[in-house]
């Protein structure tokens, strides 16, 4: 099995179950043990799961990728104390985050259930033309990359977020924005459009929506 | 027949050494069809190897990677193993040889014995423990090291009760009445076919001449002794401990050629070829260890000629707190209090001067075994100057008796890949001789029948290892044991010494069956070395192999964790718990079976290509030879002569007629090749050969592309006719050029095209090129000035004698910095004469020498060729960042590609000489042939698989498999994904892509990590919503 068999669905699973932190280890680049340097995708599958954790309020932190050998046992040792040490800092995150605790797990299944569609959107638009380290960092740290997340994932992720609340129940504008901690207008609007779509419905006699 | 098998005196071969080169012999042997007895003196296998901390250029645990091939050995029906063994005499000749053994009293009957160690442990006496270089104190009675092969202790003589009658303790205490302390030495005659020798090599031993003070001063070690400090199965269990007062050393001096390249008594005049290497390795560990260290290498020319050796090299002078230093040095004095040890060098710069240091390694060479002399007597070989094997000029793998076959350091210095290699060339000579005994005696493995579990209740058994003090030491393994009881669907958890040793796997095999398990859980090592062991282990107890999961709690726990006795045992726990959560969910999968055509592709035709179609078809295996040229030859047809003296063009001739003679190899000129399908045992090629298209069926291929002569660019070449390369010299030298006559001066430049930015590798075999050429302009002109501008001459192995005898014979060395390379113009000497004028500056000198060249000799780089990069397209195999073919493992199979039943050899995979690419073409076709001797290919069953019903026919899949194993097929529902399950290598990157999770790796599914991921936190409360 390959670092980049990592499904994004693994790292949610575990942070869902109560792990503060995950920790991918994977090949260095070039020394791939198949022929597919499938580090590379595990590195894609890292970067693109902390934009992801970003943006429903998990430390990126959390996630960490390293590279080493099977000869680098100190080298392992030190990397993980170091993360460790890191997530220490960082707390448990059940309290840590200010995610407001009870929203985390709803979060994390928000992000899970897109994950299918996610990975149609890491196949077709985030692609790296150059298979080097370097390469992968900078496109995931550029503005291009922030403008493909926030045009093609972010209000999916929010709609996904806001769909998995009202199975709880309707709610009002103002406790889904709440509850999620999204600004009231974009709630808004995603309630708009999803109404439109026929996904909710407003119950104009309890001033609250509905799943449709 | 079945008679014969039984009869334990008749075999068809014997391996003589089991170090890691004869135990590599044994088993290409065995599987490729022969019984095979492995004799070794010591009390286990293993060898050298066993006793090196790690190995280079990738600093791999050398135990971890060798272990798996003891247990590999122990189990293969067609292997005998007999350990502290000496042979006393072969009589007979090639095909019939009756070797009379005599097998040391080890005071242990090893049928009782199940290694428990119990003898040990009462055994009154301390001894120094040889498997620690006496650095360390083992009982007198103890097993050789823990891994060992056989798992049995031996008695040394030390024991008190076989020097003066005193004690018997250990009879006493061993449960199994396996001690008899009156055994005796058993004389034992067997016949085999043919004997291959890996007696391996002695270091050098320091002492007697003395001249660096080791065994008079505490703190200079040899090299050997510092691998045993470096190693966490050490005498101080990894830490690095100087012997005076077991203080951590700071200030550590390694000092080179301690040994070799001297021609004064008592040293060798050859170099040994590993000791640069090596020692630039325990620089690095040692800076793992502590990276504060300081690290003085003092050295000679560094002789980084193997592949990825420079990068090596680099990686170990770019460490901080790191010098190398170009000096001799002698040992000063030892401060007798702080017992530091002082050392005198000189350098250009600062002349000599004196330093102090906490601890001295001697880079300690190579020799030939202890006994060499009556080594040679037994067997009736003849040795060669330096005291090794003597071999066939044109075949290193042949001693001078016929069927007696050689491997391994025994035939000189060399390193673990080469020693590897021969081993398996070794195999394909053997298999020429005795072709057709092969399968005659071998045996398969029989197992039980499976059980079909597929209706049983989920029953768990749990097995928890001590691993001696490894894992017992730190983890409170009876506490893992009942913990593990405590879980769902666990109905048996015990603990185990040693769960891997033979006795324990057998004992596991029996509980399957009388506890009527149906998943095991081993919580020991790492499945990386030992799944294979105990995946047979079940199929032994009748169960499928992979209803099977490892529990890492040595690496990941107990190693990791050894002051945190009662976290790491809370953390087995959890690993045991994850463990039995993802096998509930394993379900038996089949390997499957496909018939193998034994029919071989050799893809180049110079002369390794041919070397290996010849030994394959010799065996009796088709051959078909592909080269893209008119003719056969590749690059030795440019060759002339080799610097030992053999007329390699006569050689290649008859080489080239041996392979149009032989009925099965069939050779297509003119050739491309221009599709690969297929996969091992079933590989479908089709060539384009002289306007013909054909399609050429085969189970195996061996890619012999071979390399260039990098055109240089540098130094007027292609400008100025005067300026040329050793090739091109060589050409000149044989038509007896006229341009050589009259030549007065001649200047040869090392290292062009190559060691450089661009090009980061030695290109090996350039300094022999030199000399060679060197030497023979000697001969032909006693008056010509010749002078060599170099870099390191790398004469690495016997060839140091050649540099020896050029300068006696007044040949000029200048060495050259790389910041500070030679110019060459043209200019116009004193008399009016036009010359190539070579100006350099010489470090020792300290000046710039201006040389006024007739002619100016390059010696350039060797490049991959055209044709390796297309081979490795077509065949789907790797190349190294340098452009050379990539083998599987380095150390361990140097040519076997990852992919299955793609072999290499040859300047394809890294510049060598042509006994080296004979050498290598031998052991490609030996490894070929462990595969073409089967009747069928077997496929794992971690594979992927799709569910057509979720398959949207996106093609992400297909995408990302770079091994071409899935495609698309039409169903009655439409196209959909299908996975060959035969070229699917399990990594599993396309169900990470697949956005319906349609597409599923067997044996590591969704399912199956999941219930693993929350087995991980099921002691925790979930994340409340």
């Amino acid at each position: 099995m390959c670092s980049g068999r990592v499904d994004l669905a693994f790292i949610l699973r575990a942070f869902s179950q109560g792990a503060d932190g995950v920790f991918i280890g994977g090949c260095w680049p070039g020394e791939c043990h198949y022929v597919t340097e499938g580090n590379y995708d595990a590195l894609s599958t890292m970067h693109l799961c902390r934009k992801l954790m970003e943006q429903i309020g998990v430390h990126p932190e959390r996630l960490r990728l390293e590279w080493m050998s099977a000869a680098e046992g100190s080298r392992f040792t030190e990397v993980v104390d170091d993360f460790v040490k890191k997530l220490k800092e960082l707390g448990p995150l059940r309290n840590g985050e200010g995610v407001g605790g009870n929203g985390l797990k709803l979060k994390l299944e928000a992000v899970t259930r897109l994950i299918p569609y996610i990975k149609l959107v890491e196949r077709e638009r985030l692609r790296v033309p150059l298979k080097s380290e370097e390469a992968y960092n900078a496109f995931y740290a550029s503005d291009q990359m922030d403008r493909l997340f926030q045009e093609l994932i972010a209000d999916k992720l929010a709609v996904s977020q806001i769909l998995l609340l009202l199975e709880e129940g309707p709610r009002s504008t103002a406790d889904v924005s709440e509850m999620l901690g999204l600004n009231p207008a974009v709630v808004s609007r995603h309630m708009n459009i999803s109404s439109r779509q026929g996904l909710v419905r407003y119950d104009v006699d309890r001033k609250r929506y509905a799943l449709a | 027949m079945v008679d014969s098998l039984a009869n334990r005196t008749i075999g068809d071969v014997m391996v003589v050494g089991a170090g890691i080169s004869g135990i590599q012999a044994a088993l290409d042997l065995a599987t490729s069809g022969y019984r095979v007895f492995l004799v070794e003196k010591a009390p286990a296998i293993g060898g050298k190897m066993a006793q090196l901390d790690k190995t280079f250029p990738t600093n791999d645990c050398s135990m971890c990677i060798e272990s798996p091939k003891f247990i590999e050995c122990d189990r293969h029906p067609n292997i005998e193993i007999l350990t502290y063994t000496e042979v006393d005499s072969v009589e007979g000749k090639a095909g019939n040889f009756k070797v009379t053994l005599t097998r040391k009293p080890r005071y242990i009957i090893e049928d009782r014995c199940t290694g428990c160690t119990t003898c040990a442990e009462y055994c009154p006496v301390l001894v120094p423990d040889p498997f620690n270089q006496d650095l360390a104190k083992s009982k007198a009675t103890h097993i050789y090291f823990s891994q060992a092969v056989p798992l049995v202790p031996y008695v040394a003589d030390e024991c008190l009760y076989l020097k003066d009658k005193k004690c018997f303790i250990c009879v006493g205490v061993c449960k199994n009445n396996a001690i008899d302390l009156h055994q005796e030495a058993e004389r034992e005659e067997i016949v085999v076919g043919a004997i291959v020798l890996s007696p391996g090599y002695e270091v050098f031993d320091p002492r007697p001449r003395n001249d660096y003070g080791y065994g008079l001063i505490e703190n200079v070690v040899t090299s050997l002794d510092f691998e045993r400090l470096l190693c966490a199965t050490g005498p101080h269990e990894g830490e690095i401990l100087r012997p005076s007062d077991h203080e951590h050393p700071h200030k550590i001096a390694w000092i080179h050629c301690v040994g070799s390249r001297e021609v004064i008594e008592g040293g060798n005049s050859y170099c040994s070829a590993v000791c640069c290497t090596y020692i630039q390795k325990q620089v690095i560990l040692t800076k793992d260890h502590d990276a504060e260290a300081e690290c003085a290498i003092f050295h000679n020319d560094i002789r980084s000629y193997g592949k990825d050796f420079e990068r090596f090299y680099q990686r170990a002078e770019n460490l901080p707190g790191v010098r190398f230093v170009r000096s001799y040095v002698s040992i000063g004095k030892e401060n007798p209090e702080t017992k530091n040890v002082t050392i005198r060098y000189s350098t250009p710069h600062d002349g000599v001067q004196e330093e102090e240091f906490d601890l001295v390694v001697l880079g300690v060479g190579l020799n030939p075994p202890h006994d060499v002399q009556s080594l040679a007597d037994t067997f009736g070989i003849e040795l060669n100057s330096h005291g090794f094997c003597k071999t066939n000029p044109t075949n290193p793998i042949e001693t001078s008796r016929p069927g007696i076959f050689v491997s391994g350091a025994f035939l000189g210095p060399m390193d673990i890949p080469e020693a590897v290699v021969a081993a398996s060339g070794a195999n394909a000579l053997t298999g020429e001789l005795l072709r057709s005994r092969r399968g005659k005696l071998s045996r398969e493995r029989v197992y039980p029948p499976e059980r079909d579990v597929s209706k049983e209740d989920v029953r768990v058994g749990v097995f928890a290892c001590h691993c001696g003090a490894n894992i017992g030491r730190v983890v409170d393994v009876r506490s893992l044991v009942d913990y593990s009881l405590s879980l769902d669907n666990v109905v048996h958890a015990e603990e185990g010494l040693f769960i891997c040793s033979t006795d324990a796997a057998e004992q596991i095999a029996s509980t399957i069956r009388e506890k009527g398990l149906n998943r095991v859980v081993v919580a020991a090592c790492t499945p990386r070395t030992h799944e294979p062991l105990f995946r047979d282990t079940l199929r032994e107890g009748g169960i499928n192999q992979y209803l099977f999961d490892m529990a890492n709690i040595r690496e990941h726990c107990s190693w990791v964790h050894s002051k945190q006795k009662e976290e790491a045992t809370e953390k087995a726990k959890d690993i045991v718990r994850m463990s039995v959560a993802r096998t509930t969910h394993l379900e038996p999968l089949q390997e499957f079976d496909l018939p193998m055509n034994k029919r071989a592709l050799v893809v180049g035709g110079g002369l390794a290509g041919m070397t290996s179609a010849l030994a394959l078809a010799n065996q009796g295996f088709e051959a078909h030879l592909v080269e893209k040229d008119s003719d056969l030859g590749g690059m030795a047809r440019r060759i002339h002569y080799s610097l030992e003296g053999l007329d390699v063009q006569e050689y290649l001739r008859d080489l080239i007629r041996k392979v149009y003679q032989h009925p099965l190899v069939h050779v297509s000129h003119g050739a491309t090749i221009t599709d690969v399908s297929g996969y091992v045992g079933n590989f479908a090629t089709t060539v384009e050969a002289e306007g013909q298209v054909k399609t050429i069926h085969h189970g195996a291929a061996i890619l012999a592309t071979g390399a260039d002569e990098y055109k240089p660019t540098e130094y007027l070449y292609g400008e100025d006719d005067r300026v040329l390369t050793q090739l091109e010299l060589e050409e000149r030298l044989t038509k007896g050029d006229e341009s050589l006559q009259d030549a007065e001066s001649l200047v040869m430049i090392q290292c062009v095209g190559c060691r450089q930015e661009d090009r980061n590798y030695c290109s090996r075999v350039c300094c022999g090129e030199a000399l060679k050429n060197a030497l023979k302009l000697r001969e032909r002109n006693p008056e010509l000035d010749i002078y060599i501008l170099f870099r390191d001459m790398r004469s690495y192995g016997f060839k140091e004698d050649f540099y020896r005898e050029a300068a006696d014979k007044d040949v000029i060395f200048v060495r050259w910095e790389p910041q500070d390379p030679p110019q060459v113009e043209t200019a116009t000497n004193e008399h009016g004469k036009p010359v190539v004028r070579v100006t350099v500056a010489d470090p020792i000198l300290g000046q710039k020498l201006e040389l006024d060249a007739d002619l100016l000799v390059l010696s350039a780089a060797v490049i991959p060729s055209a044709g390796s990069r297309e081979a490795a397209r077509l065949f789907k195999v790797p190349m190294s960042p340098d452009g050379f073919f990539q083998e599987a493992h380095v150390k361990l199979r140097p040519v076997d590609f990852a992919a299955d039943g793609v072999f290499l050899c040859g300047t394809a995979h890294y510049p060598k000489h042509m006994l080296e690419a004979i050498s290598q073409a031998y052991g490609a076709a030996g490894r070929a042939v462990t595969l073409l001797s089967q009747d069928t290919v077997t496929a794992s069953g971690s594979v992927c698989e799709v569910r057509e019903d979720d398959c949207v026919s996106c093609g992400a899949c297909i995408t990302v498999c770079t091994y071409g194993a899935i495609e698309f097929r039409d169903t009655p529902k439409g196209k959909k994904a299908w996975v060959n399950p035969v070229l699917c290598k399990g990594d599993g990157l396309c169900n990470a892509k697949c956005p319906t999770n349609a597409i599923i790796l067997k044996h590591y599914t969704d399912e199956e990590l999941f219930c693993q991921i929350d087995a991980a936190f099921s002691d925790l409360a979930e994340v409340s919503t």
